[in-house]
């Protein structure tokens, strides 16, 4: 009889680092206590942990790291509610409880020789930034890497330590846009689906990565098909509200699928099979 | 299987003392108008003539327990820097849950797949189903609620008990269902049963016989799949229901928890509840989204998990042991056996615009 690890028991981990990314949006990097998990510690681009305020309680983030940058796992966080204020509340030196590596990756392997194209929408970027960084620490493995990242305002917009590189890199092709024009901004303005119908990228070879809210991701899966990425090269993350994390407590099913677990990464075609239950 | 037994009427008492000297005897028992599991204790008369209104699924499933404590300690050099501790809190003890009916028993087969797989395993979950015990009492007066008969069971259906009892003349006939409910039988209050075999079986089937007739619930899988945008017909069987979530509360095969955390001054507990996808607030995001905003969504989200998702995810087997408690406590009388059966012989109506 095989007995597995308490699923719901977190491990104490560190707050080494905190960024106030946008006025609402507030990163963590953090390292867990015990030396040795930490240092076996494995996930892959993608998967999710869930942050533990042990009183108040627990949220899921993804991590958005890459795994081949393990000094700390970093998560960023929009304060929404309960938990996900009182995280906003802390600081480097403060204790928290990790339960990681949960959920699905992106196919990072299958996507191998081919043309990537990002589009990251306001905290939406936070998953796609683990795959891109990862993608740029193997960048040989990978054809274009083109991104189009957007926010409402230039305050809204996180990782902007991350920006100076994506912007002057050589080997990939970055687009930053802004709902309206603001003082100062010398990116692109317009909604992103419509940015994204200019850069025209090509369905050539190419897997197309989406996140971010509802609304954007809805319009922004409408261009990708008017570009003509067919349902399988065209990837996104969803969300939930969620509780265990493994597949047990019955919140974030979708028909038969648990985006906890076999989630959050789901190609479009994916998506299609799904009850409409978003 | 080893020989039946017998245990009289007037043996009944002295054999819940003799299982409940080693072990925590859950029973039947009357508390104000329902009938409940309790703790059997010298004097407690267990209520065995019927249904209880309530399955011993908090047996291994409490409605509220610790999943872990934790504490924080204030570092007396630094006072801003506080450290947490984290300690796993198990309460399994060893448990005999006492005359549950075969439904009852049963419904733990429905949680096993989903608690204890070979990826993930409920820790507590999974302990004290090892500690527990199923003695079972077959069914002599089915309900007109119940449809174990429909979900592939019967009344007499031992899969999932350790011994498995049958009212006869003056007392039980009392056979081992499983290995490790030998060690339950090892009582001298325990007589030769074999007389009392075929007086037993006519039990069985005059039981069988009392309920409805059979009918096949499986194309269920894929017509409430097929009737998920069908937002007429889940407004339709819905429209009775309050969203009280007692079907969920009193059903053996109903899983869902919530999660929240106690805290009192520098300590606490982090707390599973038991919670029901028949609530708002079960589904209902941080940011305002509620996927389920209406009971005709949640609703579907229960008979679809019971008779679909779940068949589909497990191969085969359905979320249901058909106790009909959902039925006959439902303070509105939904019932689930009609919304199956509308699933599958009503037809679907299109989608508008489509």
């Amino acid at each position: 009889m095989t007995t597995l690890p308490n699923p719901y028991i977190p491990e104490i981990a560190t707050i080494i680092e905190t960024v106030q990314e946008t006025p609402a949006i507030k990163t963590f990097r953090v390292t867990l206590n015990n030396p040795e998990r930490m240092k076996s510690f494995r996930y892959e681009p993608g998967q999710a942990g869930q942050l533990s305020v042990f009183g108040v309680g627990e949220a899921t983030f993804v991590i958005n790291s890459p795994p081949t940058r393990m000094e700390y796992l970093q998560f960023s966080v929009m304060a929404a509610g309960e938990v996900t204020s009182r995280l906003h509340s802390l600081k480097a030196g403060d204790q928290i409880g990790v339960r990681a590596p949960l959920g699905n990756a992106f196919p990072y392997e299958s996507m191998k020789g081919k043309n990537v194209v990002f589009v990251g929408g306001g905290i939406g970027m936070a998953p796609l930034r683990t795959l891109l960084l990862f993608m740029l620490d193997n960048r040989k493995d990978y054809g274009d890497i083109s991104l189009l990242y957007g926010a409402r305002s230039p305050e809204d917009m996180a990782f902007r330590y991350d920006l100076p590189d994506w912007t002057t890199r050589k080997d990939m092709k970055t687009v930053l846009t802004i709902d309206r024009e603001a003082p100062g901004w010398e990116h692109t303005v317009g909604l992103i689906p419509n940015v994204l119908l200019d850069m025209n990228p090509s369905p050539e070879n190419t897997v197309a990565v989406t996140c971010g809210p509802p609304i954007m991701i809805k319009f922004t899966l409408q261009a990708l098909k008017k570009l003509g990425f067919p349902d399988e090269s065209i990837i996104t993350t969803l969300e939930k509200r969620m509780k265990c994390g493994v597949g047990i407590c019955g919140r974030c099913n979708i028909g038969t699928k648990y985006v906890c677990m076999d989630g959050p990464v789901f190609t479009y075609a994916e998506l299609k099979k799904l009850p409409s239950e978003l | 299987m080893m020989d039946a037994l017998f245990l009289a009427d007037d043996k009944l008492s002295a054999w819940l003392g003799e299982l409940a000297a080693a072990r925590r005897v859950l029973v039947p028992v009357r508390e104000r108008e329902a009938v409940v599991f309790r703790p059997y204790a010298a004097g407690v008369t267990p209520v065995l003539d019927r249904q209880a209104n309530v399955p011993p699924k908090a047996s291994v499933f409490p409605a509220s327990e610790a999943l872990m404590s934790f504490r924080y300690t204030k570092n007396p050099e630094n006072l801003g820097q506080v450290a947490v501790e984290v300690h796993e809190t198990i309460d399994a003890p060893p448990t005999v849950v006492f005359g549950g009916r075969p439904c009852d028993a049963r419904g733990f087969l429905v949680f096993d797949r989903v608690y204890d797989t070979p990826k993930i395993q409920d820790t507590a979950y999974k302990k004290r189903r090892e500690n527990t015990l199923f003695v079972t009492l077959a069914c002599d007066d089915p309900q007109n609620t119940c449809f174990c008969n429909v979900i592939g069971s019967s009344p007499y259906d031992a899969t999932g008990s350790d011994v498995l009892l049958t009212p006869v003349a003056g007392g039980y006939l009392v056979e081992c269902a499983s290995e490790r409910g030998k060690v339950l039988l090892e009582s001298k209050l325990l007589s030769d049963g074999a007389a009392k075999r075929e007086e037993a079986k006519a039990v069985h089937a005059s039981s069988l016989a009392a309920l409805d007739p059979v009918w096949d619930p499986s194309p269920a899988k894929a017509k409430l799949i097929e009737k998920f945008d069908d937002m007429g017909f889940w407004e339709d069987v819905s429209a009775k229901c309050i969203s009280c979530g007692a079907c969920t509360y009193l059903c053996p095969t109903c899983y869902c928890f919530n999660v929240t955390d106690e805290r009192t001054g520098m300590k606490g507990e982090r707390i599973r509840t038991w919670d029901t996808c028949m609530s708002y607030l079960f589904t209902l995001e941080a940011s305002g989204h509620n996927p389920r905003p209406t009971k005709a969504h949640r609703l579907k989200n229960r008979v679809g998990h019971k008779f679909s998702y779940y068949p589909e995810i497990h191969g085969g087997p359905i979320a249901c042991c058909g106790c009909g408690r959902c039925i006959s406590l439902c303070p509105v009388s939904v019932d689930i056996r009609e919304i199956v059966r509308l699933s599958i012989e009503r037809p679907t109506a299109k989608p508008e615009n489509k």
